[in-house]
């Protein structure tokens, strides 16, 4: 019969809500890389062409990694959901230029393998896997991951290689290192270092765009940040100072892209003061007066392990519920 | 009243009202209407009817004597047909009365406009119209009416808020029928007590609001004003409307008319307004038929047990094949299997959407980014929840305040590893009552 209707009584039946955001993790991801093209950007200007390969090369090992491991034991491919890339970013921005390839690949095998995979994958390691990695590295290859090529725009002509200057600084702490170093040259990355951490600028160009685009809470950059100003300024009476360490070694990388890592710090705000805060504090006590120039990778180890403490005593008073935490 | 200086806290959702703009259009009266026995929470009601009976317009066909429950009225003229039981929407059996209609729509001789003399008979007037709450709880309304802590009750609230995604229903009554909201609104202050009466209106409905406020000024209405909310989901909740609005914090599990509030959606008092004027229980449901499958998307106004087919052919048809359809909004609306299910009277939206707009998103691993709580308006811990009704653990999931979960969605809908938390607190919170934990 032409006026027969047709029945639809096999429709999908799924629970509410029917609408999602657009925003997946995906699309976090791919919002983290964004932010990371001004520093990379930047790297590549002061370290030169090599900084191009050691990023591809990082980022497609950690994929690879991540790929293999997914497939090897049949697991929910979870490789294009751009999180390994991230990894593989941040690990080439946590070593010198100069790094041979195959220890940067070993670096990502610890990543992603180790700290990521074997305990359960995203979402389930307990400590940030590139912050992890570089320190295993560092403990590991202490000759080549303390190895730092010098700028492009540096005057120096009979070497190749110089300290950072946060290891002048340390080796000495009476030295004058504002009379070597301006903090404008800080600011802008034109020192040795590591690939990505060396421009304050350009982290601080995607550490806004990341607020901007609400995928990190600035709470934890800004107690992180202002903790290292505080007891700079404090322990050196300096403003000059103050902002020296602040832009000095991995502060300004570690705050906006590795102590903002969901996983491993704190979900609510008061957890995430008090880490920030720690991260802060235990960076200016490694840097005077520990044996190490920088401590913002130890630091923010330390923090990402006190995360479940901190979480446990900073529940929040839900609406008309009781204190959670008084029960 | 400004209201709470502190707002909750909400989600951004997208508005989709496409059809704010679409006066209401009546349905014509189709062959046949399937009207449920169950269209409120409670007890289903009985058939009064049996098969060859002659029913006329607004007659009583279905009643039971349980104490929350609503009396069910024929919406059409016609022939009893049978009493047949179909699968419903939630998984249990309805009893359906089928009516083949006559279209001649004879109105039924128990169509008498109420006369009510104090709060009892406005109560027994609102249970006999059949009304239940038609914010989409379809609680029976005269209970609500009735706290037994009245003399502490001051405030009437009317929920015109509508954060619902696609929903346009109560905007266009509060345009077309905003008399009969102030009249509605008196009738129940007049019976109940009450000082003040508020109108709460997301701020995306300007024009609804200009208009209320136009009436209210002209008709020289003290005692009741409009009341803009953010236009932010959900605050159309009953909990969150009552914050809003009067700064008090409600527990889950305590009534509005504990804090001095009585609560209504805006339907259902324009339909008490209607009611005191021509004494026709609640037979049509006004709706707002949208989504990429409805050919075009429109308010309708249909009687109660009009089949969703009839409906959406009234709205020239299917657009596309439709994949999943909805009774109510995307964030809160149940998704129904079959088209072959009658309109009740909670209905205030269908939605029908094409396998492209039904995409049923992958589920991936929490990363912890701390969306849920920060969309949560009650600032519950959805992944912390989650966790605790994956490992089973019903002390945890109410050490947390499962309870306090009003299935809103907001955290299903931030997202971003697309978990279902609203619907795991669900599950979460039937695991802490099967526990017993007080």
């Amino acid at each position: 019969m032409e006026n027969e209707k047709k029945v639809y009584d096999k429709l999908l039946v799924t629970a509410a809500p029917h609408l999602v955001s657009p925003l997946d993790t995906q699309k976090v991801m791919a919002n983290v890389l964004v932010a990371m093209a001004p520093a990379f950007a930047v790297g590549v200007y002061v370290f030169g062409l090599r900084v191009i390969t050691l990023t591809l090369i990082c980022v497609i090992a950690s994929v690879g990694f991540e790929w293999l491991y997914n497939k090897m034991l049949k697991k929910q491919q979870t490789a294009g959901d751009l999180s390994a890339a991230v990894t593989g970013v941040l690990i080439a921005f946590n070593v010198p230029s100069s790094l041979p390839y195959w220890i940067a690949i070993i670096g990502c095998f610890i990543a992603i393998i180790i700290i990521k995979q074997l305990f359960g994958g995203l979402g389930r390691n307990f400590v940030n896997p590139a912050i992890t990695a570089r320190i295993v590295l560092f403990v590991s290859f202490a000759t080549q991951m303390t190895t730092w090529p010098l700028p492009s725009m540096s005057t120096v002509t009979d070497a190749t290689t110089g300290a950072t200057p946060l290891g002048l600084w340390a080796v000495d702490k009476s030295v004058d290192i504002m009379s070597q170093v301006t903090n404008t040259e800080m600011f802008l990355g034109f020192i040795g270092g590591c690939v990505g951490e060396v421009s304050a600028f350009a982290l601080l160009i995607g550490g806004i765009y990341l607020i901007w685009k609400k995928i990190i809470s600035p709470i934890i950059p800004v107690a992180f940040i202002g903790t290292v100003f505080v007891i700079a300024l404090i322990t050196s009476g300096s403003f000059s100072m103050a902002i020296f360490h602040v832009f000095a070694g991995g502060v300004m990388l570690g705050a906006f892209f590795m102590a903002t890592d969901y996983v491993t710090s704190p979900t609510l705000p008061m957890g995430k003061i008090i880490f920030g805060v720690g991260c802060g504090v235990l960076t200016m006590v490694i840097r005077i007066w520990g044996a190490y120039p920088e401590g913002v990778s130890f630091s923010i180890l330390l923090m990402n392990v006190a995360t479940p403490l901190i979480e446990k005593y900073t529940i929040e008073k839900s609406y008309g519920g009781a204190k959670k935490n008084e029960k | 009243m400004s209201g709470s200086k502190k707002h909750l806290q909400s989600v951004k959702v997208g508005h989709y009202k496409n059809t704010a703009n679409s006066e209401t259009e009546v349905m014509p009266i189709p062959d046949v209407v399937k009207i449920s026995m169950s269209q409120h929470i409670g007890a289903p009601c009985k058939p009064l009817v049996n098969k060859g009976d002659y029913v006329k317009v607004g007659q009583l066909i279905g009643d039971t004597d349980a104490f929350v429950s609503a009396p069910i009225h024929s919406s059409v003229s016609g022939t009893v047909a049978k009493i047949e039981e179909q699968r419903s929407a939630t998984g249990g059996s309805d009893v359906l009365v089928v009516i083949e209609t006559d279209k001649k729509q004879e109105i039924s001789e128990e169509v008498v406009i109420p006369k009510v003399g104090d709060l009892d008979g406005f109560v027994k007037a609102v249970r006999k119209s059949g009304l239940v709450g038609l914010g989409g709880a379809s609680f029976p309304t005269h209970i609500k009416y009735n706290p037994n802590n009245l003399d502490e009750v001051d405030t009437l609230i009317v929920n015109g808020a509508e954060c619902e995604p696609y929903i346009t229903s109560d905007n266009r009554i509060m345009i077309e029928e905003a008399q009969d909201i102030l009249d509605g609104m008196k009738l129940i202050m007049k019976y109940l007590n009450l000082k003040v009466g508020y109108i709460g209106i997301e701020e995306n409905k300007p024009e609804a609001i200009a208009h209320l406020n136009d009436m209210i000024k002209q008709q020289g209405i003290t005692n009741i004003e409009t009341f803009e909310l953010q236009s932010r989901y959900p605050k159309g909740a009953e909990r969150v409307m009552i914050y809003e609005i009067t700064g008090k914090t409600m527990d889950a599990g305590v009534l509005p008319a504990q804090l001095g509030v009585i609560l209504s959606n805006v339907t259902s008092v324009a339909f008490v307004g209607q009611y005191f004027r021509n004494g026709m229980p609640l037979i049509r449901k006004r709706m707002t038929i949208d989504g990429d499958a409805v050919a075009t998307p429109k308010n309708v106004y249909a009687p109660i047990g009009t089949l969703i087919s009839d409906v959406i052919e009234f709205c020239d048809g299917y657009a596309a094949e439709p994949r999943k359809i909805l009774m109510g909004g995307p964030m809160m609306g149940r998704a129904i299997f079959s088209d072959q299910m009658p309109i009740i009277k909670n209905n205030n939206a269908i939605l029908a959407f094409s396998k492209k707009q039904s995409f049923i998103p992958e589920e991936t691993p929490c990363i912890r980014c701390g969306r849920c709580h920060l969309a949560c308006p009650f600032e519950l811990l959805p992944m912390a929840l989650s966790d605790a009704y994956d490992a089973g653990d019903a002390q945890k999931l109410s050490d947390l305040d499962v309870m306090q979960c009003m299935e809103c969605g907001s955290c299903s809908y931030v997202c971003p590893a697309r978990k279902p938390l609203g619907f795991t607190n669900k599950l979460g919170k039937a695991l802490v009552k099967e526990a017993g934990i007080k």
